[in-house]
């Protein structure tokens, strides 16, 4: 990943919660998806066996992973397809740019794909003159705002529709303060449609590539992937190495899990399944490893790879909910963002696993049964073994450390903080050194601890 | 040495320890009726379903369909029922198909769980007209109602190149605060003709 991080997850998390409404408002609608998720996991009996097949066949394909791929790629090759690898998003790029400029073509059309935003593919074609457009109406949206998705499956949840209608004002001319989402729809279709008419060439993601069939599924709502390759006859097709599963019958576990873990939905709309190219046309495949193939070597970590980005574990993240997805500053932000973006660089990323309660939410909703809130944790421990804790935190733990590990000092801290803390001015406890205060104030100071009232209680019980 | 075969040597070098595949052996959910349960959650996710005897009453029932009455541009795959506008296997490019106003498409099974119909472009030559066009119909016969998707999947082969995908409802987006709009792209709305 080569996100340019300008400041770390608490510093762009405060600046989300200061607009309360916002904050609010943001959190409550996550948390309408995360409850229709509920419902809908709800009406399935055999819901748990689903999760449990799903990790277990993830699990299998990631210990076979280098046999799938080349079975992958084999019959990918025999019905008609090109396969391609690339080890870094620069490679990525270079193959796709090869591919457009090969048929001259100027015009692209893209649907979701979380990887060509990893690999930042709309900047680097734009710079060679292609003109991309995001089709996925929340990815068009954020587009057209010049900023990145804020969320895997909704991509423009932060946004409000009274600043869409002023969008679509200034890009489509629709009216003036004009905030019905049936009306902005509208007026989006008719543009969009237009592109993928005029488009020479269409990229989309793969949620599933079949080991066994060499062909791969796309899911979308709208319709949006399927206009996008069955209009021009060059099909792109983007692909993490981690997409892969062994039979096409697998997809009877994943896509049983996939919309109802997304959105609450019993399916996604069109769950496309594409087998070599359109009758001629062309098919093109581009593998991409970008740090894969290392965190498949990492014990701790590597089931973070069995995720197919439902974003279930995004909504139901009281964190994520409150901090909105830009403050992670990654293409994938909230729990399952935190562990693979350090995996990547943990320099940079060192925030990020600390912005969790490890209150284990994610690890209850994720699908593919990634646990995550461990990961996470592992993830804590591992940034304080590398040295990358910032100092204040440092500190803190090591006096922590002492302090708990000597009980006088402790009773002593203790009977310190008890007696102090109500009379000290505001200023010397709520500071920079005490971030937990930020928003919040310190409960009132009891009287008595815990082992002065116990030692009270026993005399009191054996008088009697 | 080639990015291929240095990302398979990594990945390779990197493999955990081996895991068993599992079974898909269920028991999956199935329903007392599987029709019924077809047309509600069809219902709930903004398509509508029509229970026709046999496939001369479809055309009555169309007649009712202001989006079929008021279409211009018309296409039925469905001999004995519709009336199309043009011969699909005339038109050589795709393009040709923006202005279709209504389609009606066989379907080869529906499935209960989720009011899914798995459609393919075998008989069809542009598979667009699925995406394309402004209302969607599908026929599919009252006894290939599916109860759930490992029924689906086997049933689902992919011995050539070729399409195939599952349709539930009518196209969507929710991506403006989260309300949900008919018609994203994709066709507006979703009949499914029950025959038999
Ligand atoms: S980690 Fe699990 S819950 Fe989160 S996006 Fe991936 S599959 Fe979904």
């Amino acid at each position: 990943m080569t996100d340019t991080i300008v400041r770390d997850h608490p510093d762009n998390a405060a600046d989300f919660v200061a607009n309360d409404a916002r904050a609010h408002w943001h959190d409550q609608s996550l948390w309408f998806v995360r409850s229709k998720r509920d419902k809908m996991a709800a009406t399935l009996p055999e819901w748990e066996q689903l999760r449990q097949k799903a990790s277990e066949i993830k699990l299998h394909t990631m210990s076979r992973l280098g046999d799938y791929l080349e079975e992958f790629e084999r019959n990918a090759i025999k019905l008609g397809a090109k396969v391609y690898w690339a080890r870094t998003p620069a490679e990525h790029n270079e193959i796709v740019l090869g591919i457009i400029q090969q048929h001259q073509a100027k015009k692209v059309v893209k649907s979701k794909s979380m990887l060509t935003e990893e690999c930042h593919l709309n900047p680097y074609l734009e710079r060679h003159g292609i003109a991309v457009t995001d089709t996925d109406l929340g990815e068009w949206i954020v587009q057209l705002r010049d900023e990145p998705p804020s969320h895997i499956v909704m991509p423009a949840i932060h946004i409000k529709k009274e600043e869409i209608g002023e969008l679509f004002h200034e890009h489509l001319g629709t009216e003036k303060g004009a905030t019905d989402p049936p009306y902005l729809v509208t007026a989006a279709r008719k543009k969009l449609r237009e592109q993928f008419l005029g488009a020479d060439i269409g990229i989309t993601g793969v949620n599933f590539a079949i080991a066994e069939t060499g062909g791969f599924v796309v899911c979308t709502n709208e319709g949006n992937a399927d206009l996008g390759v069955s209009l021009p006859k060059v099909h792109i097709a983007c692909m993490g190495i981690e997409k892969l599963i062994p039979r096409l019958a697998d997809l009877s576990i994943f896509l049983r899990l996939l919309g109802r873990s997304a959105t609450g939905q019993p399916i996604t709309t069109y769950s496309s399944h594409f087998h070599g190219p359109m009758a001629g046309g062309e098919m093109h495949i581009v593998l991409v490893d970008n740090g894969r193939s290392d965190i498949l070597g990492s014990p701790e970590f590597r089931r973070s790879l069995n995720c197919i980005r439902c974003g279930a574990c995004m909504n139901t993240c009281p964190v994520y909910r409150r901090s909105g997805g830009h403050s992670y500053q990654t293409t994938v932000p909230g729990p399952i963002g935190s562990i693979l973006a350090p995996s990547r660089d943990a320099a940079t990323y060192s925030t990020l696993p600390f912005a969790c309660s490890l209150c284990g939410s994610c690890s209850d909703v994720c699908p593919v049964k990634i646990d995550l809130h461990t990961q996470l944790l592992t993830w804590r421990k591992e940034i304080a073994v590398r040295k990358l804790l910032p100092w204040t935190k440092r500190m803190g733990m090591a006096l922590a450390g002492r302090v708990l590990g000597t009980p006088w000092l402790y009773r002593t801290a203790g009977w310190l903080g008890r007696k102090m803390l109500p009379i000290l001015p505001r200023f010397l406890v709520y500071n920079g050194l005490n971030p937990w205060g930020k928003q919040r104030e310190l409960p009132p100071m009891p009287r008595q601890s815990f082992r002065e009232l116990y030692a009270k209680q026993r005399k009191r019980t054996l008088n009697d | 040495m080639s990015s291929r075969d240095t990302i398979l040597k990594s990945v390779r070098q990197h493999l955990p320890q081996s895991a068993p595949l599992p079974v898909l052996d269920g028991p999956w959910i199935t329903y007392p009726d599987p029709v019924a349960q077809f047309c509600s959650v069809l219902e709930m996710i903004g398509g509508k379903a029509i229970r026709v005897p046999d496939v001369a009453a479809i055309d009555t029932e169309l007649e009712r369909l202001p989006v079929y009455t008021t279409a211009n541009k018309t296409l039925s795959l469905i001999p004995g029922a519709g009336r199309s506008s043009l011969d699909l296997d005339a038109v050589p490019d795709p393009h040709e198909l923006e202005d279709i106003d209504f389609a009606l498409l066989p379907g080869e099974f529906a499935v209960a769980e989720n009011a899914a119909i798995w459609v393919t472009d075998k008989t069809l030559k542009h598979r667009v007209v699925y995406f394309l066009c402004q209302h969607l119909a599908l026929m599919v016969p009252v006894d290939q109602v599916l109860n759930n998707l490992a029924e689906a999947y086997q049933r689902i082969r992919f011995d050539r190149p070729g399409f195939g995908g599952f349709i539930a409802g009518p196209s969507k987006t929710a991506d403006i605060e989260q309300s949900l709009v008919i018609g994203a792209h994709g066709p507006k709305s979703m009949t499914v003709f029950l025959v038999g």
